[in-house]
């Protein structure tokens, strides 16, 4: 691809960007949140057209007007989120939309067959999709790329969503791939994964090429360096700040749910732990075992079948969410979109929201706009909020200057207790490091920070004490100092339990591995 | 930063006039393209709706048309602001102005106490009929669209039923009309006597006093904050802690209070008695009203009075021999491109907005760091 631009509202452009991708190789495309590799490869999958540029396969100049263009020219993509149909089978799926190939009976499960056998994907083609887990769905699709003909895959963070266990075998599949000659284009922000499975590396930031390294003789600080333009900051030393004084306790807490099917099931189950002032509780887990509904109970949006949340002294069980929010728990939540923020209203409607009983938002059941103004333009400086001013629109900022919009707004009411979720998901390098660094430093003055992420290093780094998380119960628990990011996948999948115990002596303690800024360690 | 900021908002508001205008001007191509194919000069029929309509006896008319219509469209966009489409408005304030109606047809109090009785009455009606299709959205999870029309229609059979002669109502002396007892002049409310040009209801103040409460309580108030946070998203507000149920059946009863308040300007200051011919479907003509007025106080005002213009002036047109079904064509275009024209302008604008931003911010970004093109690792 050469000199390619596109102009696209809101977010930085694609400019002048060279890469090229020889075949036989992994090809890895790293680059902040933002900083314009999806659009890049949308455009090379035929899902956006460049405005300018030129696109070369094999020697030929191509054009690619939809992605069927470029299934013909043997270029497949496999998205971050799977587009798969979970009431058909394996076969199914693989064929459905590409049912002139192989037609839909046996010769189509021959070539699936085939296909597996030959890159060592292990896909069982009558099992149904919903009965799948995360890393046997990500291979169905990888095969349906294939089955279509695909000789260049890309890969959008495949590793997203996977447990590092996961994580090695998809390695696996992609080494087995290039050996048959195939291309992929792998696209990450984790530096740790880049390095170890990529043959080149392109870096992109603020949507141009800044540069190519060597996976053989970069390390991942260098790379990080290269993504954001900057020296990174160091990490902290740990030292801890942990109280005795309890700040949130939550005892034996159970939740139950209706789902669709009409049946009771239950969600939470005994859930106990308590936090200290000035104490960061970890809790890991792959998404969907109850940790969503953990943070909602807490907040007051689930309504408990049993057990008590105390928040101080004050039990708060069924207490209603603002009441919560007023004697001072912040929430970062998961979905900032349909929890934190009204997108269509300004910037400083959005810095009332949550509080709009506090001051400086309002005196005596009135908005004091004025003084949320004001108060709006001290966070967008203090949290260096990216924005020409507080009258724009939420839906107009980036994922992270919005998140630090958020992250600001709830710091700047002294809450006792923050309930982070996911706090630096889909969040840029920059601001990432900055958030962290927030969250340390209130965890200084006294805050307890009960933070949920799937970015492990995230959990690992930040927290004073970590909790594992499956199927509704806390399982396992394991100190940060300690624990390695596989033991703790592997806790995630429910296979250890109790107290988890590096099982050799640690050779590298945790806390140089927490924060490095770019989330990705040598590992 | 200062001046993109002030630009952006004059911006907004050019787009805010832009949508209404855009719809109303599209409205009146179409309304001529009708007329000029039933062979008649459309031109000479806008010229004269203008000066017919400039008339001051038309104008007092078009304002005391306005002054319920205002209150229709102040009632139906509080829901709107929520996100409630409240259809019931129509129901609403026929039972809450036949109710009010009986009360001041049966009572014989000073006028002091007796208007704000009824007035009260009117509103509290109407709330509680509102009420029941929010409880039912909350606690069913019945849709408020359902559940309204359809206590549009029970609202209409109560009436009916309770209006009989031997009931509620009486027959007048020729026999054609039931109606409640009429109102004693006592309590009928103070116009404003104009001469020739007619007498201007002193309901009026009272619109715009419920305008002004509107605009103060909706943006100025945590309540009103509140409403509005759930209206543009229900889960962000749940988690900032607004009780999502509460507030539905909250702004359903204030929806259904302002409704009730839509029959007086008629009960009060002209039919003084609930009829078989009180005014039908003002509800309906409120939602078309709140629409055109993007539910803002000072643009529901201004759609009111263009109701009130068309009507009036649509009505002599019949007179120097054109058609008066051209009302029914030209307020059904205008809402149907009134829909259209804020959608394609709300869309402009979002996009507009956010490439102005990246722009920006682009350019700092650029000033801050000129491309250097690093290469590590030999």
């Amino acid at each position: 691809m050469r000199g390619i631009t596109k102009r696209f509202p809101g977010v930085v452009a694609n400019r002048d960007i060279d890469i090229t991708v020889r075949r036989g190789t992994v090809h890895a495309l790293c680059g902040e949140n933002g900083a314009g590799k999806s659009t890049l490869m949308k455009i090379l999958y035929g899902m956006q057209k460049p405005d300018e540029g030129t696109i070369t396969v094999d020697g030929d100049q191509v054009t690619f007007g939809s992605p069927a263009d470029a299934i013909a020219r043997g270029i497949g993509m496999v998205h971050q989120h799977f587009m798969l149909a979970d009431n058909l089978t394996v076969l199914e799926n693989v064929v459905l939309g590409g049912e002139k190939l192989h037609g839909i009976g046996s010769r189509a499960r021959a070539k699936i067959q085939e296909i597996s056998d030959a890159y060592g994907l292990g896909v069982r083609p009558d099992v149904l999709v919903e009965e799948l887990g995360v890393a046997d769905r990500q291979r169905v699709e990888i095969l349906k790329v294939l089955y279509r003909g695909a000789r260049t895959l890309i890969l959008d963070e495949p590793t997203a969503v996977l447990v590092p266990q996961e994580v090695e075998a998809l390695f696996d599949n992609l080494r087995e791939l290039k050996s048959e000659g195939l291309t992929v284009i792998f696209i990450s922000h984790k530096l740790g994964e880049v390095l170890s499975v990529a043959d080149e590396i392109t870096v992109i930031r603020r949507g141009t090429t800044v540069g190519t390294a060597d996976p053989r003789t970069t390390t991942s600080r260098q790379l990080a360096e290269l993504m954001v333009g900057s020296e990174l900051p160091s990490p902290e030393t740990r030292e801890s700040t942990v109280t005795g004084t309890p700040a949130l306790t939550v005892r034996d807490l159970r939740l139950t749910a209706t789902d669709t099917d009409g049946v009771v099931r239950e969600v939470l189950a005994g859930i106990g732990f308590t936090i200290h002032r000035g104490e960061v509780l970890g809790i890991a887990g792959v998404e969907g075992n109850g940790q969503a509904e953990l943070v909602e109970a807490i907040m007051g949006m689930r309504d408990p079948d049993g057990g008590v949340i105390t928040l101080d002294t004050t039990d708060i069980s069924h207490a209603p969410t603002r009441r919560r929010r007023e004697s001072g728990i912040g929430y970062i939540p998961e979905d900032r979109h349909r929890h934190g923020l009204l997108l269509e209203a300004p910037l400083w409607e959005n810095r009332i929201l949550g509080h709009v009983t506090e001051r400086p938002n309002s005196r005596r059941g009135l908005i004091d706009s004025g003084a949320a103004r004001l108060d709006t333009e001290r966070i967008v400086r203090e949290y260096d909020v990216r924005t020409p001013g507080i009258d724009v629109t939420a839906a107009s900022l980036s994922g992270g200057n919005q998140q630090k919009l958020i992250v600001g707004r709830e710091m700047s009411h002294s809450p006792k207790l923050l309930i982070a979720a996911h706090p630096t998901r889909g969040v840029d390098v920059g601001a990432q490091a900055q958030i962290w660094d927030q969250i340390r430093e209130a965890r200084r003055g006294g805050l307890a920070v009960l933070l949920i992420s799937a970015d492990l290093d995230e959990l690992i780094g930040l927290s004073d004490t970590l909790r594992v998380m499956y199927r509704g119960r806390l399982v396992a628990d394991a100190d940060p100092a300690t624990i390695t990011p596989e033991e703790l996948g592997s806790a995630m999948t429910g296979a250890a339990t109790g107290h988890l115990e590096a099982s050799d002596a640690p050779d590298a303690p945790a806390s140089s591995t927490s924060g490095t800024g770019a989330g990705g360690e040598d590992r | 930063m200062k001046k993109l900021t002030s630009r952006i908002d004059r911006e907004r508001l050019l787009l805010a006039v832009a949508a209404p205008v855009l719809a109303v001007v599209a409205a009146l191509v179409v309304t001529a393209l009708v007329i000029a194919a039933t062979g008649k000069n459309p031109f000479e029929a806008f010229s004269d709706m203008l000066s017919y309509g400039s008339a001051s006896d038309s104008q007092v008319y078009i304002l005391n048309k306005a002054t319920t219509y205002y209150l229709a469209g102040v009632a139906v966009a509080i829901g709107f602001r929520m996100n409630l489409f409240n259809i019931g408005v129509d129901g609403q304030y026929r039972i809450a102005a036949f109710f009010a109606a009986v009360v001041g047809g049966t009572l014989d109090l000073p006028g002091i106490i007796q208007i704000p009785l009824v007035i009260v009455v009117a509103m509290l009606v109407g709330a509680m009929w509102a009420g029941i299709a929010g409880v039912l959205k909350t606690s069913r999870g019945v849709s408020e669209v359902i559940s309204t029309i359809m206590l549009n229609s029970i609202a209409t059979a109560i009436i009916g039923y309770l209006i009989q002669p031997e009931r509620l109502g009486q027959l007048d002396e020729a026999g054609t009309l039931v109606s409640t007892k009429p109102l004693p002049e006592s309590s009928w409310f103070f116009t404003v006597d104009l001469g020739p040009a007619g007498l201007l209801w002193g309901f009026l103040f009272v619109a715009v006093l419920a305008g002004l409460a509107y605009w103060f309580v909706l943006g100025r108030t945590r309540f009103g904050f509140d409403l509005r946070a759930v209206g543009q998203s229900e889960s962000a507000a749940a988690a900032s802690g607004v009780s999502v149920k509460k507030m539905v059946v909250t702004s359903m009863i204030l929806s259904g209070g302002m409704a009730g308040l839509i029959g007086m300007p008629t009960l009060l200051n002209e039919s003084h008695m609930y009829s078989n011919d009180f005014p039908l479907g003002i509800g309906f003509t409120g939602i078309a009203i709140a629409l055109l007025g993007r539910n803002n106080p000072v643009g529901i005002a201004l759609a009111a009075l263009l109701w009130g213009f068309l009507e009036r002036t649509t009505n002599h047109l019949e007179v120097i021999g054109y058609d008066k079904e051209i009302l029914g064509v030209l307020q059904g275009v205008i809402v149907l491109c009134v829909v259209i024209a804020y959608e394609l302008v709300r869309r402009y604008g979002l996009r507009r907005q956010q490439q102005r931003v990246g722009a920006e911010l682009a350019a700092q970004a650029h000033g801050a760091a000129t491309t250097e093109k690093l290469e590590v690792a030999r």
